[in-house]
């Protein structure tokens, strides 16, 4: 595969790690994204990173910030008459008030587990007896998609097509996390594709506000360690800046053109996070003139959510606490049976330490 | 599906050789306790969809079958089959799905000696499920089960993984993806003839549901030892490496129906490699790891930088992703 | 937070669609969220969107800085011993 084995030769990962050890003190950075942390699980990054440089998980996985009343409202959605429910694979075990979309589909409801929200628009076109609800989740890489194909919906006068919008808008996110009080990381590995789209501009504000930098990373782990090598060097000069290491992917202005298209369909809107609570301006709403195909304003009735747990998947999410200090963590929830969405998502903080990283009894490997 | 089995089927039905967990019992005939032993099984089939490259449901529901019997050690003899049908399933579709069963059946070297055919309601069923039993011997003086893992035993798996999945999964609706790959769905008993003729086996499993992962974590766990594996040695495809990419899987996860898993005693590894190699189904067979001594059932992949990961095993279906 | 693979276009097709490829798996995408991708070109698929078109110089220039630091390190590993 070009552009991706070449960038997982050992030689190449070995090099930086010797420079990692090199630049020689400890630092603490948080990997916004979940596609990372599955990456840096994967390699068996942390272990080798041991004393070094510790890597905290942020709030980029889509399914793991999706507060438990947006989950209900689109498992409420699916149980309608008429109505099939197209959904990434993600968000199938995900619990909501009234168990998962898995379940309710094993109950009967018309649930499709699509690759494409385009596979969405055709299950419309297909059968225009049936009202097809994409459940639009995910950041600034997957809504340009989404809004993509609402815009062919309409074009097509695809009238049975609708989404319920829960995406959310990654730059809120973190200038939520610095505001608060106990936050303390000496920098940000900053999400590769949410960049492709946004640019690597958007994210100024934390070299220059917060005075905290930040390095645009790609997936493989040549691509995290030379980032990471980046930060440290970041540190050691004095200097916070923001930087790009996938320059193959992502540009300072990003790309406009899937801006563009997101904007015009979509308008930001304070939005729900799990673990963070509602942020101003975070979330994605779809326009006015786009509300005949808005499934949000539908009128459905679903469970109130259940409540305290003593899931600590916010405090997961701030990087307040790793995963095995949760008292749930490996023993009341667990991929078989998870109680909150960062162990239900493969990409989720939970997961991943339990699927990769975590001994029974002994805690974190590293 | 494994909380169904314990907490239900089990402690309900589980007595003796069923408890074992094993792909099939294997019996001693009254009266003939010196020699060989009897092998059955049995095991049902609902894949969709019901024809994909490389295969389809009625040669997968012999495969499956023969191989269950291989996997113990055993010379596969006869099947049943039984056909749960629904209505309105057009003639020709039937005659596809029993012609190729019955090809690799003689393909297999096994006669289905009975059956049984019932139609159920429209939407009671999903076109055709077939359930096949299976019954070989097991000549006297082989032992081949999960539970025979020892440290020292080199690991070694026929060849490419992943392939039967990967095959049926992208040509389900919602994704339409074309892959180069074909299932690998083949009977294995010939293939575990050749490689018991080369040299001695302990553990043999064929590494279907839950792939690779889940039958390393069985053996593991059932044989009381730990297991290490090197992750540049497992076979994999090129094709099914992208598929996985793109869909967020994990090839190591994905199911199986011509791969066989065996643990070898180190002597016997190279030989038992070699007669793998010299049979169609396992030219590109390797060896991946090894089993040693340590925590029942820890499995970890060492990365080529010398690191490693824990291996868990595979919980409920997988689906794909896009975040 | 976002899988997105790298894929080769291999055929143009009508309404802004293409077929790309990537180790052999070929999939129909939408090119409507980047500007001219000509066949030959490759862009980062996600969720059946090109997002982006790759850079293939930059992703040489990111190559070279990575293997300069490879050579550095003559002596095997040291440091995951």
């Amino acid at each position: 595969m070009r552009f991706v084995d070449e960038f997982r030769e050992p030689e190449l990962l070995r090099g930086q790690l010797e420079e990692i050890r090199r630049i020689g003190f400890r630092a603490s950075f948080m990997e916004v994204c979940g596609t990372h942390t599955m990456a840096i699980s994967r390699a068996g990054l942390r272990p080798l990173l041991a004393g070094r440089v510790e890597l905290v998980s942020g709030p980029g996985c889509p399914v793991c910030v999706t507060s438990e009343a947006d989950i209900g409202r689109a498992i409420a959605l699916a149980g309608l008459e008429g109505v099939t429910l197209a959904t990434f694979g993600d968000m199938m075990r995900v619990p909501g008030p009234q168990g998962t979309l898995s379940e309710a589909a094993s109950r009967g409801a018309a649930v499709k587990v699509v690759y494409s929200p385009l596979e969405a628009l055709r299950l419309a076109r297909e059968d225009p007896g049936r009202r097809v609800v994409f459940l639009g989740v995910g950041f600034e890489t997957t809504a340009p998609a989404v809004a993509a194909s609402l815009l062919t919906a309409r074009r097509d006068g695809v009238g049975n097509f609708f989404v319920l919008s829960l995406h959310k808008l990654v730059p809120p996110a973190l200038r939520a996390l610095l505001e608060m009080e106990d936050f303390a990381i000496d920098g940000f590995l900053l999400p590769g594709h949410v960049s492709a789209v946004l640019g690597a501009r958007a994210y100024s504000f934390l070299a220059d506000e917060y005075g905290v930098p930040g390095v645009v990373a790609g997936f493989e782990a040549a691509d995290i360690l030379r980032a990471l090598c980046m930060l440290m060097e970041m540190k050691r000069g004095g200097k916070a800046s923001v930087a790009v290491e996938y320059t193959r992917a992502v540009r300072e202005e990003g790309n406009p053109r899937a801006r563009a298209v997101m904007e015009e369909v979509f308008e930001p809107a304070d939005a729900e996070w799990r673990g963070l609570g509602i942020i101003p301006a975070s979330g994605l709403q779809l326009r006015e003139e786009f509300r005949p195909h808005d499934a949000g304003a539908w009128e459905v009735e679903s469970p109130a959510p259940a409540g305290d747990r003593g899931c600590r998947c916010g405090d997961v999410l701030c990087g307040r606490i790793r995963p095995p200090d949760c008292p749930l963590f490996a023993r009341a929830c667990t991929p078989e049976s998870p109680v909150g969405p960062c162990m239900v998502s493969t990409e989720g903080t939970c997961a991943s330490y339990y699927l990769y990283d975590f001994r029974e009894g002994e805690g974190h490997v590293g | 599906m494994q909380e169904l089995l314990e907490r239900v089927v089990f402690p309900l039905l589980g007595q003796g050789s069923l408890a074992e967990a094993e792909d099939a019992a294997a019996l001693v005939l009254p009266g003939k306790a010196d020699g060989g032993r009897l092998a059955c099984t049995t095991d049902s089939f609902v894949v969709k969809p019901i024809f994909f490259p490389g295969g389809d449901i009625g040669k997968l529901a012999v495969c499956g079958t023969v191989n269950d019997l291989a996997m113990r050690g055993a010379r596969p003899l006869y099947l049943t089959m039984g056909l749960i049908l629904e209505e309105g399933l057009p003639f020709e579709t039937l005659e596809r799905v029993l012609s190729s069963a019955a090809r690799w059946a003689r393909e297999a070297g096994v006669a289905v000696v009975a059956g049984d055919t019932k139609v159920v309601e429209k939407g009671a069923a999903d076109l055709i499920y077939v359930n096949t039993s299976g019954i070989g011997v097991i000549p006297a003086g082989r032992e081949v089960s999960i539970r025979g893992a020892r440290p020292g035993d080199v690991l070694l798996v026929n060849g490419f993984l992943g392939d039967h999945e990967a095959a049926v999964l992208s040509r389900r609706e919602g994704f339409g993806f074309e892959v180069e790959v074909e299932s690998d769905c083949a009977p294995l008993n010939g293939l575990v003839e050749a490689m018991q003729e080369a040299g001695e086996i302990h553990a043999m499993r064929d590494a279907t549901r839950g792939g690779l992962a889940a039958v390393l974590k069985e053996m593991a766990a059932s044989s009381g030892v730990s297991v290490e594996l090197v992750e540049e040695s497992i076979p994999l495809r090129e094709g099914v490496r992208a598929f996985c990419e793109m869909l967020g899987l994990d090839p190591l996860l994905l199911a199986n129906e011509g791969k066989l898993v065996a643990a070898v005693p180190e002597g016997d590894a190279e030989a038992v490699l070699e007669a793998m190699r010299s049979h169609p189904l396992g030219a590109d067979a390797a060896a991946i790891g090894r089993v040693v001594e340590g925590r029942a059932g820890e499995v970890a992949m060492f990365t080529p930088l010398g690191s490693h990961r824990l291996l868990r095993m595979p919980s409920g279906e997988h689906f794909p992703r896009i975040c | 937070m976002c899988l997105a693979v790298p894929a080769e276009v291999v055929e143009l097709m009508e309404d802004g669609l293409a077929l790309v490829e990537i180790g052999g798996v070929r999939k129909q995408i939408s090119l409507m969220l980047v500007d001219d991708a000509e066949i030959g070109d490759f862009v980062l698929v996600h969720a059946g969107f090109a997002i982006e078109k790759v850079d293939a110089e930059e992703a040489r220039r990111t190559l070279e800085i990575l293997e300069e630091y490879a050579h550095l390190d003559e002596t095997g590993p040291g440091l995951y011993a």
